[in-house]
Order: structure tokens, then C-alpha cells, then sequence
């Protein structure tokens, strides 16, 4: 599985049949609203069993029974199960909306990352330039998030902060939470955006207190060890190529053609024409994806202009030529 | 007035609305309100069977976390058709479109509706915009889901331009039928049916004709505007034009949330009439319920935006929009206090359209009560766009509208058809109904709860078994629905004839023939409070309820034939 710690949470989860862990500051406070709703919804779903049950026992259809007279209204009765309810309302509301508050207003001193969204994948920008397409925070510190899509409306989603607003592409939106929890959670998204949707996953990693400023400080540099094939193969995961491509021989079809033996191999386009898989078309079509669309896939790719650096593309070259047993001079 | 001969009209007559006219063109362009209803009818339940199908083949995919047997594609096409069939093809015309037309001008004693013509061509809309929808939906591969969220609906390759048409001539059938209904109650009620002696299910259509008017316009604008942003990029929703996305979010809810109210008000109306019928006491606070319908129609139009809590829209809307919508949910607890309080020394009958009206107000309480954590501000941030919600609004929906619409169609069968049903196995059906649905979708509560987005083809491991319960529990509530069927086609057939009133209903309509004559009473009914049993008795011969007369009659007076009306 891709998220094996969060089924560890959610085993633990057990005992709470509705939540995982609250592992933010603002977790808690909406769980115990959540309790207080749901003891006022049982109470009254109670009166009503109860209420109906009773008449049906008591005054169920017998022969030789009449309906007894009653009054055929009360208004003391009737404005009072309007009001009483109302009050209890009007606490479930204030409470949703002090706390909604302090949800939607980041304390000055958090740490900024950028979020953008694309179909089907995360990327989160981190000050020093980092990019990662998982989402890698300090414990006990508060972090704001500022997002914004690049195609269609996604929604990012963490159950266990209990943190979720919408990415909306034209605007930037943001949020914010502080982890109190070290470990890795699951991040969804949560506003429908087409075909992988549901794989549109990404893991928030909560480092221990002292340790993330070292791994940020090791992950914006990982492509100066590395070879680039290696390198491009911590890319093509990092960076989302994986939601559509396949990098093994006789993958299952995917969104987006396979790069497993397609460098230097002839090509058809969707316009009929071909081309040959070269260092050019990787490059072209990772800035430009819809201008040579392979024959049989949809113009789905998102563009990654501007988001890349010229090393990491050639990186990624590096790696899509090894896949076809191609050696990269250094 | 003349005082009507309850012996005479009581009996049964084989000169009606069905055997009136022969041939398919006495039926397609039959003005008649009562065939156009079973039309609606005949074509509502093939929507719900497809749409029923759909739902189906989700919940089997969802079986298994990995694919099972769809593609994500295929299963996002699934999902859509099934939303977009039941809201649009169902759920909308449901109630009113069928029980609304066939019983509205009879329970005020009235012939047809008031304008006959454009009720007809209100049902051929529904049929020329149901056939456009179905080619669109089963033809493009729509993928949007029911909602037509932009920009992905701008962007993506299905044929979201013929779905949107499909959607606009729909909403004209919609408006059509809601501008007759309000007229025809303005107009034609008859001489001392006063409003406060109307019944509830008529309050209930007024309030829901209210909304069809004055929303469904809204909706038309809107499909228009998606559609030119598709055809011409006139740049309103797309934000690489300029535009902004989100405006499409508040178009589509201002329709879409009133919409809800379409679906549920005239639901709540038909729950308002059984609860009196088999209680035999009148509704508890008359007024009460009457003018809650009226709130609920007017305030429905002010909480569009607690669809939008995270959408982007700023903190200020969202505070208010949800300081609203704690105030729609109190006309909705006052109706099911007052129906309870209805049954308050009554004497209760559980014949079948009751045990659905039972079913209702239990499960229409699940769904209002679960409606409470998603319209607090911060619950709803973590419950927004996951199973929790997809419960709650099938909880509503599906055990409010559907449930009453069954309720209504089992009250109202044996006077559209003139055939009982099989009572005993009416209630199997029923309780295998009930019992299908919770086990459907109370664990959805859960798996919302726990963080399961929706609109999801695949999923993590650790939501397999509650997943694999809910789709248990579908199976179940498809066999309840099929047997559901069953009975009620086994009695076309076999049943036995209807008595003009079988439940002791006071309501005029059941003062005529079962099925109806072509003009639907061949006296003019006695109109008086319609919730008023006492002069209702039961007579043993035709297993059905007669008026006592008021004044004790001399029994060797001779009983005067008045004229026919028609």
C-alpha cells in the first residue's frame, strides 16, 4: 500500500468508530462539536422512537376503539418545540463558527509553503525552493498553506488535521493547521477532478521537532549526489509523472503513453504524423504537452512551465533514456 | 348544493379515465390530468430503474478497493448518470408530476387542471428533454458528475453542451407544471374550501410550485451561460478568460439547494395526509404545518451558499449562509412534531402507505438530524465532499422523497387503478425497503466520518469492510425495491377492485369511483374540513369507507337520484 502508516492510525482508530487520531490544534475542538451534535441528534431521534412507539402501542387500531377527542392544536406546546430547539441551534451554530474561525485565520508567525494542484498530483513548494509532491511539515508549529490549481478545482483534504479547503485555479486560497502528531498522514483530494480523481494522493510527513530544517536542507539538494537517471527516477515519482505513466515492461495501459523502451522508438501522432523519441520531444512535451499528442491518449497533461528546473529536465531525459538501456554521459 | 347520495356514489363504475379513450393517441395527446400523471408515472419509474441500475453497478465496483470491473472512466460516467437520472429525471418530477397531476384537481373537486394544454406539453417536454439527457449521458459519456462543476465541465471532452440542453427543456417541463399548479389552486378551488380547509398535500404543491417558478429560470440561465462558455469562451466561469469558477457554484446552488426543497416539500405533504388518514384524528396544528411548508419554501432560497463552506467563498458569506441554515431546519422539526403529535390518540392503522409514512419520519429524522453537523461551520470543513455527506443527502432524498412517493403511490393506488394490492406482501416489501436502505447508508456515516472523499473509483484498504457492508445492504434494498414492484404490478392483474375509499380518507377524491371517471366525479362532492373522520364508517360489503350521512335520515324516505354532472 502506498500509505501504510495511516492504516497503522486507523487501527489504532478502533476505539473512535468515527475519527482518526486529532492531530492538530483544531482537530479536537471540532471532534467534541461533532459529540455534542451527535448526543442532541440522539436525544431528540429518541423522543421520536419513543413517542412513536408508545402511540403505536397505545392507541393501535382495535376493534371497538374510537379515536379519543384531543385538541387539534396548542400553540404554548407548538411555539415551545419551535423555540427550545432553536436555542440548542443557536449554540451548535455559534460554536461551529467561533472555531471556523480560528480554522480560516493563520497566526502571523507560520511557516508559508506554496501549493499548486494539477491534475492528478500535489506539488508543495518550500521557501529555499524545494519542490516535493509530498507534504513535509514540523510538529508544533503552525504552517500555511497558500494554494492555487493550474487546471480544474481540486480540494485538499487531511483527514486526521481535520483541514480541508478548496484549490481553485485564476485565485490563490489558503489555510492553515499546526500538526501535534509526528508521522505520516494521508492527504486526499476531495473535489471531484476526472479520471484519477481517486488517486490523487499525497502523504504528510510531520517531522519531529529539530529534524525537518536538516531534511529540507537535504531534499532541495538530492540531485547534486545522484546520477541523473538516478535523480530522474526520484523526480518521476516526486513530481507526479507516475499517476500516468508506466515505467515497466507490459505495464497495464495508463493515462499517459509508457516511458519503458520509448526513447528513440518511432512514434504516431495524433494528427496522423510520427516523430522519433528524442531529448527535443521529452522536452517539448513536458513544457508543452499538447502540442505533440501521442496517437490513442487524450490532451490531459498539464504543463510543467516554469515548475522545473533545466537540470531536473535533464534529469528526467536521463532517466526515460535508461529505461530503453541508454547510457547518459555525465 | 345539492346533498350528495353517498350509497350511489360509492359504487363502483367500469366507465372510467382508463377505458375512456382507446388507442396510443388517446394517451400521448390526452388532455386529461389523470393519464398525463400515469404517463409521468410510467415514464418516472423507467428513470428510477435506470437510475437504480447505476447506483448498483457503483456500489458493486466499490466492493473492492482495486478495480473490480470498471475502468476509473466508466466509473466516473456511472456515478454521473446515476446522479443526473435521479435528481433530474426522478427526484424533481416525482411527487408532483405524477401523485401533484393526477390528485390535485381532485382534491378540489375540480375536472383538469387549469390549463389542460400546457400540462400536456409540460410532460412532452419531460419526455423530448428526458430522451435529449439519456442520449447525452449514454452516448457522450458525461463525466462531470451531476453538478457540471466548471472549469472542469468547460474542459472536459464529454458532451456536456447536449446535457446541459437536456437539463434546460427540463426545467421548462418543471415550470410549466409548477405555473399550472399555482394557478389551478388560486382559481378553482371550490366553494367553501377555503385555504385553511385545503388539504396539506396542496399547501405542500403551492409552496413547491413557488420554488419551481422562481428558481428553475435561474437554472435555465445557467446552462445557458455554461453552454455559451463552452461554445463561444464568453469567459464567465473560466478563469483563464477572466472569469471566475466559483460564480458557477453560487448559480448552480441558488437553483440547486431550492431544488431540494422541490424534491422534499411536496414529500412532507403526502406524509401530512397519511399520518392524518391512518391516525383517523385530524393533523395536529393545522396551521402550524401549513405555513412551515410556506417557510420552508421562502428560506430555502437564503442557505445556497453551506454548499460552498470551503469553496473559497470568503469567512463573512459562510458565517451567515450557515446562521441560515439553522433556521430552515426548525419549520422541518416542526412538521415531525406535529405528525407525531397527530397520532396522539388516534386509532392507528399500519396498512402499507402508513408503514412507509413511519419509515419516512424515521429516516427523513436521520437525514435532518445529520444535516446539523454539516451546517456548523467547522464540522463541515472536515465532512464536506466525503461519504457523510453522501448519507446524509441519500437519507433525505432517498428516505424522504422516494419513501413518500412509495407512501403516496400505495395510499393513492387503489383510486388511480382501482385494484387493491397485496397488503401482506406489500409490507414485506417495505420492511426489506427500510431495512436495505439503513444498511446501505448509515455506514457511509462512518466512512465519512473517517475521511472518505467522494466520487471516488478506488480507495484505501482500510474503508473495505464498511464499504463492503454498504454494498451488502444495496443488494438488499434492490430486492425490496423489485418485490416493491412486484406487488404492485401483480395487482394490475390479479388484484382485487378497489372500494371508492378503502383507507376512510376524507379528502375529496375518494368521494368518486375507483378508477375515476373521465371528469373525475359524476356529483359534486360535499366539500368539508379534510381532515375530519367522524361521519366516516366503514360498510363491510364493499370493504370500503362510506359518509354517514350528517342528519339521521327518516329509512322510509325515498332516496332522490340526483342528475349527473357530466
Amino acid at each position: 500500500m502506498l500509505f501504510p502508516s495511516y492504516s497503522n492510525i486507523l487501527l489504532a482508530g478502533i476505539f473512535d468508530p468515527f475519527f482518526p487520531p486529532p492531530s492538530s490544534t483544531t482537530a479536537t475542538s471540532v471532534d467534541n462539536l461533532f459529540y455534542f451534535i451527535l448526543w442532541v441528534s440522539v436525544f431528540f431521534f429518541a423522543i421520536i422512537v419513543g413517542v412513536m412507539g408508545l402511540f403505536l402501542v397505545r392507541y393501535r387500531q382495535r376493534s371497538g376503539i374510537q379515536p379519543q377527542p384531543s385538541p387539534s392544536h396548542n400553540n404554548l406546546l407548538e411555539i415551545g418545540w419551535s423555540v427550545l430547539p432553536g436555542l440548542i441551534l443557536a449554540v451548535i451554530f455559534f460554536w461551529g463558527f467561533t472555531d471556523f474561525l480560528d480554522m480560516r485565520r493563520a497566526p502571523d508567525n507560520a511557516y508559508e509553503i506554496q501549493v499548486v494542484a494539477k491534475k492528478w498530483n500535489w506539488s508543495f513548494k518550500y521557501p529555499n525552493g524545494h519542490v516535493d509532491n509530498n507534504l513535509h511539515v514540523p510538529v508544533d508549529k503552525p504552517v500555511r498553506l497558500v494554494m492555487s490549481s493550474d487546471d480544474v478545482i481540486h480540494s485538499l483534504y487531511v483527514p486526521a488535521f481535520r483541514l480541508k479547503m478548496d484549490v481553485v485555479p485564476g485565485r490563490y486560497t489558503s489555510t492553515w493547521f499546526e500538526a501535534t502528531t509526528t508521522g505520516d498522514f494521508v492527504l486526499f483530494c476531495a473535489e471531484y477532478c476526472g479520471t484519477q480523481h481517486s488517486s490523487m494522493l499525497a502523504k504528510v510527513v510531520v517531522h519531529p521537532s529539530g529534524e525537518f530544517e536538516p531534511w529540507l536542507e537535504n531534499a532541495a539538494n538530492f540531485l547534486e549526489d545522484l546520477t541523473p537517471a538516478e535523480g530522474g527516477k526520484i523526480l518521476y515519482t516526486r513530481r507526479g509523472c507516475v499517476q500516468c505513466h508506466s515505467v515497466v515492461e507490459n505495464a497495464a495501459p495508463m493515462t499517459g503513453p509508457t516511458f519503458y523502451g520509448s526513447f528513440g522508438t518511432s512514434q504516431t501522432l495524433a494528427d496522423g504524423s510520427s516523430i522519433i523519441v528524442d531529448e527535443n520531444y521529452i522536452r517539448e512535451s513536458i513544457l508543452e504537452p499538447q502540442a505533440k499528442v501521442r496517437a490513442g491518449y487524450k490532451p490531459v497533461m498539464p504543463t510543467y512551465q516554469g515548475q522545473l528546473k533545466n537540470e531536473e529536465i535533464d534529469a528526467l531525459i536521463a532517466f526515460i533514456k535508461s529505461l530503453s538501456g541508454e547510457e547518459t554521459a555525465q | 348544493m345539492i346533498a350528495a347520495n353517498p350509497i350511489v356514489t360509492a359504487r363502483n363504475s367500469d366507465d372510467n379515465y382508463l377505458t375512456a379513450g382507446k388507442g396510443i393517441k388517446s394517451w400521448v395527446f390526452t388532455l386529461d390530468h389523470k393519464r398525463i400523471g400515469v404517463m409521468y408515472l410510467v415514464g418516472i419509474v423507467l428513470s428510477f430503474f435506470l437510475g437504480g441500475i447505476m447506483a448498483l453497478l457503483v456500489r458493486a465496483e466499490l466492493f473492492t478497493p482495486g478495480k473490480l470491473f470498471l475502468t476509473e472512466d466508466k466509473y466516473n460516467e456511472i456515478f454521473t448518470l446515476h446522479g443526473a437520472i435521479m435528481t433530474f429525471l426522478f427526484l424533481i418530477p416525482s411527487i408532483p408530476a405524477v401523485l401533484g397531476n393526477f390528485f390535485l384537481p381532485m382534491m378540489l373537486g375540480a375536472k383538469d387542471v387549469a390549463f389542460p394544454r400546457m400540462n400536456l406539453v409540460s410532460f412532452h417536454l419531460w419526455v423530448f428533454g428526458a430522451i435529449f439527457f439519456l442520449a447525452a449521458l449514454l452516448f457522450g459519456g458525461l463525466d462531470t458528475g451531476w453538478t457540471f462543476y466548471t472549469p472542469y465541465s468547460t474542459t472536459t471532452n464529454s458532451t456536456v453542451i447536449a446535457a446541459t440542453m437536456g437539463v434546460f427543456i427540463l426545467g421548462f417541463s418543471s415550470i410549466f407544471t409548477g405555473l399550472n399548479f399555482v394557478v389551478t389552486i388560486n382559481t378553482m378551488r371550490p366553494a367553501g374550501m377555503t385555504w385553511f380547509r385545503l388539504p396539506l398535500f396542496l399547501w405542500s404543491l403551492y409552496a413547491t410550485s413557488i420554488i419551481q417558478l422562481l428558481a428553475t429560470p435561474v437554472l435555465g440561465i445557467t446552462m445557458i451561460l455554461l453552454t455559451a462558455e463552452k461554445m463561444l469562451g464568453i469567459g464567465v466561469f473560466d478563469p483563464k478568460l477572466g472569469g471566475d469558477p466559483v460564480l458557477y457554484q453560487h448559480f448552480f446552488w441558488f437553483y440547486s439547494h431550492p431544488a431540494v426543497y422541490i424534491m422534499i416539500l411536496p414529500a412532507m405533504g403526502v406524509i401530512s395526509e397519511l399520518i392524518s388518514v391512518f391516525s383517523r384524528k385530524p393533523i395536529f396544528g393545522y396551521r402550524f404545518v401549513a405555513f412551515s411548508s410556506i417557510a420552508i419554501a421562502l428560506l430555502g432560497f437564503l442557505v445556497w451558499g453551506h454548499h460552498m463552506f470551503v469553496s473559497s467563498q470568503s469567512a463573512m458569506a459562510a458565517v451567515i449562509f450557515s446562521a441560515l441554515t439553522f433556521s430552515v431546519s426548525i419549520p422541518s422539526a416542526i412538521k415531525v412534531f406535529n405528525w407525531l403529535a397527530t397520532m396522539y390518540k388516534g386509532a392507528i392503522r399500519l396498512d402499507t402507505p402508513m408503514c412507509y409514512a413511519l419509515s419516512f419520519i424515521l429516516l427523513f429524522g436521520i437525514g435532518g438530524l445529520t444535516g446539523l453537523f454539516l451546517g456548523a461551520l467547522s464540522t463541515d470543513v472536515h465532512l464536506h465532499d466525503t461519504y457523510f455527506v453522501v448519507a446524509h443527502f441519500h437519507y433525505v432524498m432517498m428516505g424522504g422523497t422516494l419513501i413518500a412517493f412509495f407512501a403516496g403511490l400505495h395510499y393513492w393506488w387503489p383510486k388511480m387503478f382501482g385494484r387493491m394490492y397485496s397488503e401482506r406482501w406489500a409490507k414485506v416489501a417495505c420492511l426489506l425497503i427500510f431495512v436495505g436502505f439503513n444498511w446501505t447508508f448509515f455506514p457511509q456515516f462512518l466512512l465519512g466520518t473517517q475521511g472518505m472523499p467522494r466520487r471516488y473509483a478506488r480507495y484505501e484498504e482500510q474503508f473495505q469492510s464498511l464499504h463492503r457492508v454498504s454494498t451488502t445492504g444495496a443488494m438488499v434494498l434492490g430486492v425490496g425495491l423489485f418485490a416493491s414492484a412486484g406487488v404492485l404490478g401483480h395487482s394490475l392483474v390479479r388484484g382485487r377492485k378497489a372500494p371508492a375509499n378503502p383507507w376512510g380518507a376524507a379528502t375529496l377524491e375518494w368521494q368518486t369511483t375507483s378508477p375515476p371517471p373521465l371528469h373525475n366525479f359524476k356529483h359534486v362532492p360535499t366539500v368539508s374540513y379534510p381532515y375530519d373522520y367522524t361521519d366516516l364508517v366503514y360498510e363491510g360489503e364493499s370493504s370500503g369507507y362510506v359518509r354517514r350521512p350528517a342528519m339521521p335520515l327518516k329509512r322510509d324516505v325515498p332516496e332522490v337520484k340526483e342528475p349527473a354532472l357530466v
